[in-house]
């Protein structure tokens, strides 16, 4: 069991290493975001989930099936609000960007109240 | 009656995790019972948010296929951003796109937006009233009905019987 918990942990450095590596290589802020976020959630549910069983005996099960909650929950929120943040004081999306429908809209919001 | 099954419900989830952090025993469930009732008077005043949940067999069924709906899609998303990560050639198609939901209880949209946010490519960005504005990180379709069908339809048909 304690092998068991120690792969799973392992696999969860893993997606944390390739978030940080995707944070480092994403063109802009909204990218990176991407790989922050998801990697970051994923990684940290394995690690903590690997932690649990494979040390069963310290009883703290419950506590991390709550952490996980927590992380699950509260991530996404805080990368929506740096995202959002990022647009709103007009940070550019890199040049591969396909389309912007916000700020397609905004400028149309702003023309309609003039 | 929203406010009674708000705080009912509120209870409960405190309770909950209360248990999880200690143990079933008489005094802790004791303490733990006074201060989720405390916590529960205290935040009366709020709005009710909790009151959107459907109480129903078919709505607890559907919240349970919808956390392995919800855990599969995760899995994948990460492995699908690894994989980007990894590639030399950084294969990114990036764009935001508007899409349009149908829920309305205020929880379930946040529900959806935080779903969105944690599955392939995909990052909410912005919401105004029955539209989200995504970053998708390898843009497939770029109207609104085609984005909609491949970002949200997939969590919205569980969240529509659990919320409404």
């Amino acid at each position: 069991m304690e092998l068991f918990g120690a792969i799973i942990t392992l696999i969860g450095s893993l997606f944390l290493l390739l978030g940080a590596l995707g944070i480092f290589r994403m063109p802009d802020v909204y990218n990176r975001m991407q790989a922050g976020t998801k990697a970051t959630t994923l990684g940290t549910i394995f690690f903590l989930f690997g932690i649990s069983i494979g040390h069963l005996e310290c009883g703290c099960f419950g506590k991390i099936v709550v952490l996980i909650l927590f992380v699950m929950f509260t991530n996404p929120v805080s990368s929506n609000a740096l995202a959002r943040a990022a647009h709103f004081t007009g940070i550019k999306l890199t040049d591969r960007t396909k389309k912007d429908d916000l700020e397609k809209d905004n400028i149309k919001n702003k023309g309609e109240e003039k | 009656m929203r406010k009674l099954k708000h705080s009912i419900l509120l209870f409960l989830t405190l309770m909950i995790f209360w248990i999880l952090f200690t143990s079933l025993d008489v005094q802790e469930l004791t303490i733990g019972a006074i201060a989720s009732i405390i916590i529960v008077l205290m935040t009366i005043g709020l709005k009710p948010v909790l009151s959107a949940i459907k109480l129903n067999p078919k709505s607890i069924l559907f919240s349970i296929i919808y956390l392995f709906v919800f855990l599969k899609e995760l899995i994948k998303s990460n492995i699908d951003v690894a994989f980007r990560v990894i590639s030399p050639k950084l294969p990114i198609n990036p764009g935001i796109v508007k899409v349009k939901t149908k829920l309305k209880s205020p929880l379930g949209r946040a529900f959806l937006a935080n779903s969105i946010t944690l599955t392939p490519g995909t990052l909410t960005v912005e919401m105004r009233d029955e539209y989200f504005y995504i970053h998708w990180i390898d843009v497939t379709s770029e109207n609104i009905e085609g984005a909609t069908k491949s970002i949200v339809s997939n969590f919205e048909k569980y969240l529509e019987v659990i919320f409404g």
